[in-house]
């Protein structure tokens, strides 16, 4: 990534709250790079100091140390007026004394543009979102998912270098938010705005991101695009609070890109390592369930162990299986038609890994 | 039908009785003044008929005339600078962050409900005494002073209570869509504290007009309000008189207060 690419370059942000023995570090020492025109997410649980990192871009707080550049230039001691950078609040906060069409206007109102501009923008952006037709109701008179395109529009329209997203989604109910989630690709790729998305929704976060960065106490643990977080999880919470996972431990024999390991059942197999891990050493591994399937025979199998339990899903199936060598691993098979269960619990079977299935964890 | 699960007033001995007691107190003598402001006879006792008579006295009375005009002069100064001070007050005590001896300013913005009247009257009319002497003013300015000063926590509570109703992240994104602090206050701020304002205003506007003690202290000679000159009247004969200008008064009032009500309930 050149530096011309780069929208926002926070570095080695720290933000703490309060002072002394009942100090909060909200965020710790945080360094990340957001290029231009991303759909970039944090995501991690509530806590994890994903909004505050979001208000400190905003300027609505400002941070302990560190510093926050915006293609070049640090803002973090400017005012929130004075950033070119947008907020959709997750509440909306839209202004109850004003129209549709009038909270739309307001930011370039407030950047005294003139009249017909203003109002040329906000018929371009009231069809955007496709509000037409309510540009003069009030925000009270019209639905959620009204008020959060509304949102978006007012958020958008003084065309902001970055727009960030405060768990926008989050109080919508299931239906719409899928509607959104479409929407929000569509507003960001058209305007060709850097988005900044905060969100807890692994999900959401999997089907919008152009990368992620996976939050945790005030650290970020990993940075990658949906696929690699996914597939590539370098650390235990990140594998745990996106998807389901296997961990196992085993002993790593070589290191490097792709190393070797041995499994605790001596069985030895392939695994992508994080870059700079050094061989040998006791390592945890994690092998997504759906990585993984069952032979019915020990020959080939890197694990094997006693079927304990079988769940049907509707789309898929897990086996839960109690393994020889101890711990317990959880295989999903894709259920199709005309497949029949021949399996029972009790039955001794075998656990085949996939060349790529293993991923050795820092921690 | 269940159970009553929790204690109910209503269903106490004597309730209805005493609530019915209670309102007759209360507006009994309210309504018999309505009344005989309408007599046509002297009394303010006997019924003899009804008429106007009382109402175009007074009316054409030079004297409650003044009188009147000087209330509403009073009350409309005292009722706005009261309403401003009770404004930047509500700001300086709800957007801040909190700090200590808060809760003394709040006790120091509400004396005038907790300080006797008479207390403050005597205190006035001493200070005012030796300013009059030392500057030679007596103008209507004494009373609009004090009636702004006790005016203030009237106006400064509906105020504030619109305040914290206030969703403070809508000051956020009047900040995040480039609102410097003055045009977020001008445009997000104000507008949505009105409703509050305008019933602090009312609020304080109605206290004024109605105050007796502490304008009967500090006024100067041939300043009466409508109040004080009533209370003067009284003091010779009782006409039906009396009871028309009360009866206007209470009209003005109730109306006053019925529309900061409904300003009230307006939802932030």
């Amino acid at each position: 990534m050149t530096e011309s690419e780069i929208s926002i370059r926070v570095s080695g942000v720290t933000k703490t709250f309060g002072e002394g023995a009942s100090a909060f570090h909200a965020l710790s020492d945080v360094s990340v790079d957001i290029r231009k025109n991303e759909f970039f997410t944090l995501l991690g649980p509530s806590g994890c100091g994903k909004t505050t990192l979001l208000r400190l871009i905003a300027g609505f707080d400002h941070p302990t140390s560190g510093r926050i550049e915006l293609d070049g230039e640090d803002i973090s001691q400017l005012a929130p007026f004075q950033r070119p950078v947008n907020t959709v609040f997750q509440s909306y906060a839209l202004f109850p004394h004003m129209t549709v069409a009038q909270n739309i206007g307001f930011g370039l109102e407030m950047l005294d543009r003139p009249k017909a501009e203003v109002a040329a923008t906000v018929a371009q952006m009231l069809s955007l979102v496709r509000m037409e037709a309510l540009a003069d109701r009030r925000t009270d008179q019209i639905s959620g998912g009204q008020q959060q395109r509304v949102a978006l529009a007012r958020a958008l329209a003084p065309h902001p270098k970055v727009l960030l997203l405060d768990e926008p989604l989050s109080a919508l109910d299931y239906k719409l938010r899928k509607d959104m989630q479409i929407e929000l690709k569509r507003l960001q790729s058209e305007t060709g705005i850097t988005f900044v998305f905060v969100t807890h929704d692994q999900e959401e976060a999997l089907t919008m991101s152009d990368r992620i960065a996976v939050m945790n106490q005030g650290t970020i643990l990993q940075i990658g695009s949906p696929r690699e977080i996914y597939d590539r999880p370098e650390q235990r919470f990140v594998a745990d609070f996106i998807g389901d996972s296997n961990f196992l431990e085993a002993e790593l024999l070589t290191g490097g890109a792709s190393g070797r390991l041995r499994l605790g059942s001596g069985h030895e197999i392939e695994a992508s390592v994080p870059e700079g891990m050094t061989a040998p050493r006791r390592v945890s591994v994690s092998i997504r369930p759906e990585h993984a399937a069952l032979t019915s025979g020990a020959e080939d199998a890197a694990l094997t162990g006693t079927l304990k339990e079988i769940v049907y899903f509707g789309t898929d199936t897990h086996y839960h299986v109690a393994l020889g060598s101890g711990g317990s691993f959880i295989v999903r098979r894709q259920n199709s038609r005309g497949v029949t269960e021949t399996l029972e619990p009790g039955a001794a079977v075998g656990i085949s890994l996939g060349p790529r299935s293993v991923q050795v964890l820092r921690d | 039908m269940s159970e009553r699960a929790s204690f109910d007033i209503r269903r106490m001995p004597g309730f209805v009785a005493i609530a019915l007691a209670t309102f007759l107190v209360l507006y009994a003598p309210i309504v018999t003044l309505v009344i005989y402001s309408f007599n046509a006879g002297m009394s303010v006792a006997l019924w003899e008929g009804f008429s106007w008579r009382w109402y175009e006295a007074a009316m054409h009375n030079q004297q409650i005339q003044d009188a009147a005009v000087r209330s509403v002069i009073v009350a409309s100064f005292a009722s706005v600078f009261a309403t401003v001070l009770a404004t930047m007050a509500a700001l300086g005590t709800t957007r801040v962050r909190p700090f200590r001896g808060q809760t003394t300013i709040y006790a120091l913005i509400n004396q005038p409900l907790m300080v006797p009247e008479i207390v403050t009257g005597v205190a006035l009319l001493i200070v005012f005494a030796t300013v009059k002497q030392a500057t030679g003013y007596s103008g209507l300015g004494y009373l609009i002073l004090a009636h702004t000063a006790f005016c203030i926590p009237f106006a400064y509570l509906p105020i504030r209570a619109r305040l914290e109703g206030l969703d403070r992240s809508l000051e956020t994104a009047a900040a995040d869509l480039y609102a410097t602090p003055w045009r977020a206050f001008r445009r997000v701020t104000l507008p949505l504290m009105m409703p509050g304002i305008v019933a602090g205003a009312m609020l304080a506007f109605v206290i004024s007009l109605d105050d007796v003690v502490i304008t009967e202290f500090v006024k100067s000679a041939g300043q009466d309000t409508l109040p004080t000159y009533m209370l003067g009247q009284l003091r010779r004969a009782v006409t039906p008189e009396i009871n028309a200008i009360s009866t206007v008064l209470l009209f003005i009032s109730v109306a006053i207060v019925s529309a900061f009500f409904v300003l009230n309930r307006k939802k932030a």
